[in-house]
């Protein structure tokens, strides 16, 4: 009688015959049949056909039928959405139930239904349960937060869940709280910048009192999340230490890692002279060790682990080297791992031990693991340089073993070993020599050509052994091809006379018979140096080499910092960052140590620890007024008036900027250079180019706004207001002129908020980074209001869109023309220059409604040689629907007066820096033609509002 | 957290799935299947294997791989401890973890991942609990509910799920109250050829049996306390009292758990109880070997050694072996290559020995490796560290409790090098 029977109907009928048993009326044969259901469902067959008639068993207050069917309620009901809607029913009933047991299954269960319709319904019900009077049902409650943030995460936040799961954090039972905070970790981690897990030292108290009362899995997830918390100070970093201690001693190993990922990462604040750093040191060992005597794949995470502590914190394990010796049973992976920290603990005190054991398993029979042994000698002699001698010894000792893939890696080895102690123990190379013929595996074979080349003149047959080599020139790797070239042209220049005809040999092989570029460009420059000059080509070959490092292999130090505040996690194990690999952890926060008390960095803000990606990038120019200063002082060129046409004064214009700019970017503090550079025409010649390439936005409409315009005419008909029109981006810098970088760009008014919105597009192959812009003074003072906002590197061939608030508060400096505008680019290429021209429609303000009173005084008041008339042609539009347009631009009318079919149009504008511009259009039925009368106190701007009302009124 | 997980047979089926979220396809386990493939022995699987959307951490007991799928940045150790415990929960409600015992129970083991784990996050894990929310399978029960109608689930909300003592249910009762320790230990050891110890150390456990009416609170002190340096708990052991002055003060557990595991490290000296004689030679040019095993008594108190099982992986090359064993059974398999002899108890007044001759294979070379010998083995009554209880007393009751201790050392890897 075991469940086995539910499998034993594959007859073709099943489903029917399920169906009819369904539905019996017999409780027993119900259950009998929902259970053959489930059986169905685990081994992956499809039953999904019954939804309806397993969904009709769930009305009943048999808890294990009822389990049952929300087991396949979860299963399926993604499947059959509309089918699952009939569940809600229940479900919320069983929300209200007297039974917490029955409360808390519902709403875990309805939280694992993964279908829009029915998350609606969960909010209420979830509302009761997180507030229940039940803890269990609090804490099933916690975590369906989790669940349905998954699912509809816009939701949760709407719903106000999350802070509701904040406060749960402070509840009194314990286990309320661990799932609270799992809960919060899981959904941050989807929204790397929120605050969700917000700590201070109360809340940090709160989970340290729960962290002792709470399940091992709780504990787990406290002590993660205490390992994101940043102490204060080092008093409550040994507060918290002291009281994560015991957490050591626990049966559960994931506890005791993330214990020690709390105090590896919290003791590096403490000072190293207190005694309790020293308490704290002895204590990590014990639990460290005890992880190895457990299974051997929780051996493995543990020991991915042990490689990092002991490359941050040597001492704690130094006196445990015993532990990491190798079983011979032991599973591959942990003999592999086992090994690499049995050599970064070598030291001069344990190596004898050490090299014996090696020795050993040079014996085993697994190969990988043999020849890993014997590579860990050689790493031993370069580390530790007093048993070298007696590493090179047990090396020999193996070789005469000749097991051939011993040799082989022993004398790659002992090639490391001569470039770490070079001119000390070529004694052996008689030996390595004999076993030249077994040699065949590329790596080992080039270990020992290059042996051969570097002390070819210690070698008598150096010349017969290479040669031999070379009979197979063309069927050896490259690796060898390269290594037995070099090591030739080394055998001539120590031994030119008898050598002549081999290196002959070997660079025409490499140059004419390959077809490899590395080896035949090698080739041709060893040719090259030998025939023009053979002292320089000693010089270049034979050149001392640096010394290989004691420890290539160790860990940097910044990503070790960032791996030791993950310990216990995958990153830990793969030693990667966890934001290189790890899917669904979008933009993870990238933890550091804690600076230790006392010094330099610990006056920051405690959000050191926490510094993510979101940080801006630093402004390249500190501070815009020094740069526009220089630009001034710099402003050496020749005076505007001198010069005849419009052109070439903004090419003037960009001369300053360039020497300005460089002058502040490179920090070269001599103002003449700049200003050498912007006086010498030819320098501003070819920089003038620039602007020469921008379209006179001004001068005309541009064609490319045409059909929108027509879009606008028929709107305009019927009068409805229309926004600020905003030209199609031109082309202001090009690639060509820019190493690459293009910027095309226009300006908007947006909500009284002046925007220059900008498409960089980077035509180079490289990547550009590090943004950042600069305005020059202008006629209107207009500044950028914030940095160029490039979060991500612009990679080739991308275009990114930006968007640059400005503000009208810069310096000023009247330009020719009034609206042109230079600007300033950096990136981390180099700076480039170009310069625009805004309309000025942009520093029309919001509240340029004057009184009809001021305006009639106003109007009277400006002089009648300030007017200027305009003649605006082939407008199609009435009045009225003028009117709207123009108001979308903050041109105002404030009355209108017919005479004689003619509409008279009084208008008003005011500008950013307070200048009001009056204005009379009138408008004759019929006529396309307008006529605009512009009275202003400061004229020059007539004419660019002129082209504005042609702008606005064509598009 | 836990995505899902699937049990793998030995023969690299999918006998059975589990989904806690959405359902990650059974493709994925396609990447499990080419690193088992990869793996010279089915123990080499890497227990964490990447795949482009996931990670696969793997257990393997009882010949079924369990392999749980995660998807975002979880503790592994989590995770293995976590099949751990779900191995540990089969076995208790089945008996065996058997790919037959979970077809079997197929229902119950999914009603149990289900309770154990809610969206990946651990639920109820404490078999104690389990039990009360499951009650595990027994023939008279499924006999009694085909009769009666009822079901195996509890009706109850477990009552320890909450308490201050969730491991232990209340209203616990015994006719019988009686509490039993067994105090268990595994000497870890290399010796190298000339007999002196490489590495050496003691695994520790206290297993408990303890079946008490009611809420008693027991404390059990120790002769020599200082030994236990590297001990981890049950959550149900008061640390601070232990900290401050080494009594174990604990409420139990209804039922068997282990009470406390140690470790004593090799900077210890560890007695070593028995050594091993040994010659094992080739010489070149012949086809014949030689081999000698002795083995005798050391450091055992005047406790017998008993139980004794020696076994050796030996070269590829030896094609038979020819020996003669003064006491106990030796076989050898030609295929495998291991050799196992079955001593028994061993008489420090004759020594028992296996000796004789190994042939090798025709044209197999003198073999380059040394065997290892691997070498299992029982004390009964002696704990090898010389921990010993010293009293164990209840509070909180009233009756009179039985009180039994056991002690026992066993090999663990106990390894000889030749």
């Amino acid at each position: 009688m075991t469940d086995s029977k539910y499998f034993t109907t594959t007859k073709k009928g099943e489903i029917f015959e399920l169906k009819a048993e369904l539905n019996s009326d017999k409780k027993e044969k119900k259950k009998e049949a929902v259970k053959k259901v489930i059986a169905s469902m685990t081994v992956g067959k499809d039953v999904s056909a019954l939804f309806p008639d397993v969904v009709n068993c769930m009305q009943t207050d048999n808890l294990e039928l009822k389990k049952l069917v929300y087991l396949y309620l979860m299963n399926y009901a993604k499947s059959q959405p509309d089918m699952a809607i009939m569940a809600v029913n229940t479900f919320v009933k069983d929300c209200e139930d007297p039974n917490p047991l029955i409360r808390a299954l519902a709403v875990r269960t309805m939280g694992c239904i993964r279908v829009d319709k029915i998350t609606e319904y969960l909010c209420e019900p979830l509302r009761k349960c997180l507030k229940d009077e039940d803890p269990y049902v609090r804490k099933t409650a916690a975590v369906c937060v989790a669940k349905l943030h998954d699912i509809n995460a816009q939701l949760v936040e709407d719903q106000g869940f999350l802070d509701t799961l904040k406060d749960l954090i402070s509840d009194s039972n314990p286990m309320v709280v661990a799932n609270a905070v799992a809960a919060l970790s899981e959904i941050a981690e989807s929204h790397p910048n929120s605050n969700l897990l917000d700590l201070n030292p109360q809340t940090i108290n709160k989970l340290l009192t729960a962290l002792n009362e709470c399940t091992e899995w709780g504990q787990i997830f406290i002590l993660d999340c205490l390992a994101n918390y940043t102490p204060r100070d080092d008093r409550e970093s040994q507060s918290i230490c002291e009281r994560v201690t015991p957490r050591l001693s626990h049966a559960n190993s994931a506890v005791v890692l993330s214990a020690v990922k709390v105090l590896m990462k919290f003791m590096e604040m403490l000072p190293k002279d207190l005694d309790y750093y020293g308490t704290l040191l002895k204590k990590l060992a014990p639990p460290l060790v005890t992880l190895l005597s457990a299974e051997p794949e929780l051996q493995y995470v543990a020991l991915r682990n042990i490689n990092l502590i002991v490359q941050k914190r040597p001492e704690i394990l130094k006196h445990e080297m015993k532990v990491f010796f190798v079983k011979y049973n032991d599973p591959i992976y942990v003999k592999l791992e086992k090994l690499d920290i049995m050599i970064r603990l070598a030291s001069q005190a344990n190596i004898a031990q050490v090299l014996a054991e090696l020795k050993e398993y040079a014996t085993e029979v697994d190969v990988d693991f043999v020849r890993k042994a014997v590579r860990a000698i050689g790493r031993c002699a370069i580390k530790v340089e007093q048993s070298a001698e007696r590493c090179v010894s047990t090396l020999l000792d193996l070789i005469q073993t000749k097991v051939n893939y011993v040799v082989q890696e022993a004398i790659v080895v002992i090639k490391d070993i001569f470039r770490k102690y070079p001119n000390k123990y070529e004694s052996v190379i008689a030996t390595l020599c004999e076993n030249l013929d077994s040699l065949d595996e590329p790596e080992a074979r080039a270990a020992m050509i290059w042996i051969v080349g570097e002390y070819a003149e210690r070698i008598d047959n150096a010349d017969e052994l290479l040669e031999s080599f070379l009979e197979g020139f063309h069927d050896e790797s490259t690796q060898v091809q390269l290594q037995l070239l070099t090591a030739i042209v080394k055998l001539f220049l120590k031994k030119p006379t008898e050598t002549q005809e081999l290196v002959q040999q070997v660079l025409s092989l490499a140059t004419q018979d390959s077809d490899n570029p590395d080896l035949r460009d090698r080739g041709y420059i060893y040719w090259r140096l030998l025939s023009t000059d053979p002292v320089a080509a000693k010089e270049v070959v034979l050149a001392e080499k640096p010394l290989i490092s004691e420890e290539t292999d160790l860990i940097e130090p910044t990503l070790l910092e960032e791996l030791i505040c993950h310990i216990g996690t995958l990153a830990s194990v793969y030693h990667k960052p966890p934001s290189a690999f790890v899917e669904g952890s979008r933009g993870v926060q990238h933890r550091r140590i804690p600076p230790r008390a006392g010094s330099v960095e610990s006056a920051e803000s405690p959000e050191v620890g926490q510094s993510g990606p979101s940080e801006a990038p630093s402004a390249v120019i500190p501070s815009q007024g020094d740069l526009l200063g220089d630009l001034l002082n710099l402003d050496l060129a020749p005076p505007t008036t001198t010069v005849p046409s419009v052109q070439p004064s903004m090419q003037m214009g960009a001369m300053d900027l360039l020497g300005g700019g460089l002058d502040s970017l490179m920090g070269d503090e001599s103002d003449t250079l700049g200003g050498d550079i912007g006086g010498s025409p030819s320098m501003g010649a070819g920089l003038g180019a620039a602007p020469t390439a921008m379209p006179a936005a001004l001068g005309g409409v541009p064609p490319v706004g045409g059909g929108l315009g027509d879009l606008f005419d028929l709107g305009g008909g019927v009068g409805m207001p229309t926004g600020f029109y905003v030209v199609p981006k031109t082309l202001w810098l090009p690639a060509m002129k820019a190493k690459g970088l293009e910027i095309s760009g226009t300006f908007a008014r947006r909500g009284g908020i002046i925007q220059m919105d900008m498409s960089l597009t980077n035509k180079a192959m490289s990547v550009m980074t590090d943004f950042a812009i600069q305005f020059n003074r202008n006629s209107f003072g207009l500044a950028p209001a914030g940095p160029l906002q490039v979060l991500t590197p612009l990679s080739p061939n991308q275009t990114i869109d930006v968007s640059l608030p400005l503000s009208t508060t810069g310096p000023v400096m009247k330009m020719e023309p009034l609206n042109n505008l230079q600007v300033a680019v950096k990136n981390n290429i180099d700076v480039f220059y170009f310069s625009c021209q805004f309309p000025l429609s942009l520093l029309f303000v919001e509240d340029g409604k004057m009184e009809r009173q001021v305006f009639l005084a106003t109007w009277k008041d400006i002089p009648n040689d300030n007017e200027a008339q305009f003649q605006i042609k082939d407008i199609h539009l009435n009045s009225d629907a003028a009117s709207n347009k123009l108001q979308g631009s903050n041109i105002f009318t404030i009355a209108k007066r017919t005479v004689e079919g003619q509409d008279m149009l009084y208008q008003s504008i005011k500008l950013t820096n307070s200048i009001w511009v009056l204005a009379e259009m009138r408008v004759q039925t019929g006529n396309p033609n307008y006529t605009l009368s512009i009275k202003c106190r400061a004229p020059e701007v007539c004419q660019f509002v002129y082209q504005c009302y042609e702008m606005v009124l064509k598009n | 957290m836990i995505h899902s997980l699937f049990l793998v047979n030995a023969s690299g089926d999918i006998f059975l799935e589990k989904h806690w979220k959405s359902v990650v396809s059974r493709s994925v386990c396609d990447y499990f299947f080419e690193a088992l493939e990869r793996a010279t022995e089915p123990e080499n699987v890497p227990p964490v294997i990447p795949t482009p959307h996931h990670y696969l951490i793997n257990v393997l007991r009882h010949r079924i791989y369990f392999v749980a799928v995660i998807q975002s940045e979880v503790p592994p150790l989590f995770v293995i401890e976590f099949l751990h415990r779900v191995v540990d929960t089969f076995q208790d409600y089945f008996g065996v973890c058997t790919e037959a015992a979970i077809k079997d129970n197929v229902v119950v083991v999914y009603e149990l991942l289900e309770e154990m784990l809610d969206n990946g996050f651990p639920l109820a894990t404490e078999s104690n609990i389990l039990k009360e929310l499951i009650k595990p399978p027994t023939i008279l029960r499924t006999v009694v509910n085909t009769i009666t109608g009822s079901t195996n689930v509890g009706e109850q909300l477990p009552t320890g799920q909450l308490s201050v003592v969730p491991w232990r249910r209340t209203g616990v009762k015994y006719t019988n109250n009686e509490a039993y320790f067994d105090v268990v230990e595994e000497i870890d050891a290399i010796i190298d050829k000339s007999g002196s110890t490489i590495t050496a150390e003691i695994q520790g456990v206290v297993d408990a049996c303890v079946k008490l009416t009611g809420m008693p609170d027991l404390t059990l002190s120790f002769m020599n306390p200082r030994l236990l340096d590297d001990v981890s708990f049950h959550p149900c052991v008061r640390f601070k009292r232990w900290e401050a002055e080494r009594i174990l003060s604990f409420i139990p557990p209804d039922g068997n758990f282990r009470l406390l595991s140690y470790h004593v490290s090799s900077q210890n000296l560890v007695a070593i109880p028995v050594y091993v004689k040994h010659n094992i030679s080739f010489r070149e040019g012949s086809s014949q070997g030689r081999f000698e095993l002795t083995l005798g008594p050391k450091q055992t108190m005047g406790k017998a050694v008993e139980s004794v099982l020696v076994s050796s992986q030996l070269p590829r090359g030896v094609l038979n072996a020819n020996l003669n064993a003064s006491q106990g059974t030796y076989t050898f398999d030609p295929v495998t290559k291991l050799l196992s002899w079955d001593v028994g108890k061993i008489n420090p007044q004759k020594l028992p020995s296996l000796k004789g001759s190994v042939s090798l294979q025709t044209g197999a070379s003198k073999p380059d490796e040394n065997p290892t010998i691997n070498i299992q083995f029982k004390i009964q009554q002696l704990a090898i560290s010389g921990l010993k209880v010293n009293r164990l007393d209840m509070y909180g009751e009233k009756y009179k409790p039985f009180k039994g201790i056991k002690y026992m050392t066993k090999a663990g890897k106990f390894q000889v090098r030749t």
